[in-house]
């Protein structure tokens, strides 16, 4: 309870920095306008136009937060919740695909990982193609997945789930790789007096010892599939899900709409690592590894 | 009886910086039911030895037997339980789990773990904390879960490594005189790796002095004191007279190099 001041301390600031460049970058347009009609603004005739402009630069946070507020809690209550102009359902759209793609990635990662640790061929292999798979931009590479998929009739979720498994099972191979080899030389000797098989050294010993690295990586995973998801929604002109929602709003100047589509992939963001955190915690407490 | 025969057994690593001879023509046979102590500088083979009886390192030359078969015929047969310097408990299995993990490997039956984990904990004096997490113990009762953890299985020989050597002298004494009991009520055949002079006396039947650069037995000495051993036998003449010759020899290995 005693880290609440400073953190209510760091986002007052933030309101008041975003308040403020609202009245920098958003007067120029006031003014343009006070002037064609010939009038002059005060000062706080001035601040209250850059805050309640309909295409400011930047949105001030009350703005943003009423489309919020406009595109889902008011959607909820019409009993409209899944709607083309809801929020929720954008993000609905969105999180699925995040999903898929996370699972998918974290299972090929875990796969890939442990080959790794098993096979020497893999070993010294398949790290270099790991790490080369990821200096590609995802922008450029992300179209020709669409493209490529759908030429052989797959479309829909699986296209952008393939982006965010892409993106995600890069942490976990990494992570992986290093708590499967984290047991100390001594832990796999004394398997090696109780003629343990391999399997067994791997169920009893590596798999517990690698689950602190894993569920770190979940997290980067968690946050990267979502960036994916949203990146596989840009260049396929997707019609629905928060991607969609940005490019929509970049096409017609709908700032106050990409802010609001912004936040909500944030809080989408923060909710799920935030849930793989708390499965942290559990799985740890359980196995007696907590702190 | 011999359990343990070694013949002129020899063990080169290859490092970066050329090859170390870790054992030179080593010889030595073991009885069933002794207990040996293998003393002697950093880098004199010691812990090599006892690696090598329980097959995780393999001789360059020379031959060993254990039970009459080869080393790793019987880490097969799960001949060893070995016990590391560290007591290299699982942070995520409690004490009882730690103790079940080798008997789950081995596949003993639910009841039997439960029967044995109740049997090897009291045996070391840890009854009633097989529900302990590691970290909630200390030093010397992890080590002794170890023990126990090294004891739960048929193995007829007990190797250690240093077991004791990050435990103060206090421990160290108590965890000496439980460790004597225990050999003698389990009459199982026990190496053991030690720094101390003293806890060799005092423990062994045999004490095998070893030197460095080539790693090497420089004397073998057979131990007089009975089997029944207070803890202030240490201060009877017939001890400090092996005390005196174990440290002859250690001084003989250095004074050669």
């Amino acid at each position: 309870m005693r880290s609440i001041l400073p953190i209510l301390t760091v986002v007052a600031a933030i309101f008041v920095l975003w308040y403020a460049a609202a009245v920098g970058l958003n007067s120029a347009w006031a003014q343009d306008k006070a002037k064609r009609a010939g009038t002059s603004l005060t000062f706080s005739e001035l601040v209250a136009d850059t805050w309640s402009q309909d295409k400011p630069k930047l949105p001030a946070p009350h703005q943003v937060a009423q489309e919020i507020w406009k595109t889902t809690g008011a959607m909820v209550a019409k009993g409209r919740a899944f709607s083309k102009r809801s929020l929720i359902y954008h993000s609905w759209i969105t999180f699925s695909s995040t999903a898929l793609g996370f699972v998918l990635g974290t299972g090929l990662g875990v796969a890939l990982a442990i080959g790794i640790v098993y096979n020497r061929t893999m070993d010294m292999s398949v790290m270099p193609w790991v790490i080369a798979s990821q200096t590609i931009p995802i922008l450029a590479i992300a179209p020709m997945i669409i493209v490529v998929l759908n030429a052989v009739g797959v479309s829909g979720l699986l296209p952008k789930a393939m982006i965010s498994m892409y993106l995600s099972f890069f942490p976990v191979v990494v992570g992986m790789v290093k708590g499967l080899r984290s047991p100390a030389m001594m832990q796999l000797d004394q398997m090696h007096t109780w003629n343990a098989s391999a399997s067994q050294t791997f169920w009893k010993l590596r798999l517990p010892s690698s689950m602190p690295y894993l569920f770190t990586s979940l997290k980067i995973a968690m946050a990267a599939s979502l960036v994916g998801a949203i990146v596989g929604e840009l260049p396929t002109g997707a019609v629905a899900g928060l991607g969609a929602r940005l490019l929509a709003g970049s096409y017609y100047g709908q700032t106050i709409q990409i802010w609001s589509a912004l936040i909500m992939a944030a809080t989408l963001a923060a909710v799920l690592v935030g849930l793989i955190g708390m499965i942290q915690r559990i799985t740890l407490k359980r196995m007696g590894m907590a702190q | 009886m011999s359990v343990i025969e070694a013949r002129d057994l020899s063990l080169v690593f290859q490092t970066n910086d050329g090859p170390v001879q870790a054992l030179s023509n080593v010889n030595l046979t073991i009885g069933k039911g002794e207990f040996v102590s293998f003393i002697g500088p950093s880098g004199c083979g010691k812990t090599t030895f006892l690696r090598v009886m329980a097959a995780l390192e393999t001789p360059t030359s020379g031959s060993i037997t254990v039970n009459g078969m080869t080393a790793d015929e019987a880490r097969r047969k799960r001949a060893y339980g070995y016990v590391f310097q560290a007591a290299g408990l699982y942070p995520w299995r409690t004490i009882a789990g730690n103790i079940k993990l080798p008997l789950e490997i081995m596949g003993y039956s639910k009841a039997d773990q439960e029967e044995r984990v109740e049997r090897v904990l009291k045996l070391v004096d840890l009854d009633g904390f097989g529900r302990k997490f590691p970290w909630q113990l200390s030093g010397g009762m992890q080590q002794r879960a170890s023990i126990a953890r090294a004891l739960a299985f048929d193995a007829d020989i007990l190797l250690m490594d240093e077991p004791f050597g990050a435990l103060d002298e206090i421990v160290r004494d108590h965890l000496n005189e439980q460790l004597l009991d225990l050999w003698a009520r389990t009459e199982k055949t026990i190496g053991f790796v030690t720094h101390s002079i003293p806890e060799a006396v005092y423990l062994s039947t045999k004490i095998v002095v070893m030197s460095p650069r080539p790693g090497r037995i420089t004397d073998v000495i057979e131990s007089t004191l009975p089997r029944e051993r207070p803890l202030d036998i240490r201060d009877t003449p017939e001890f400090l007279e092996i005390a005196h010759r174990v440290r002859e020899g250690l001084r003989a290995g250095h004074a050669d190099v």
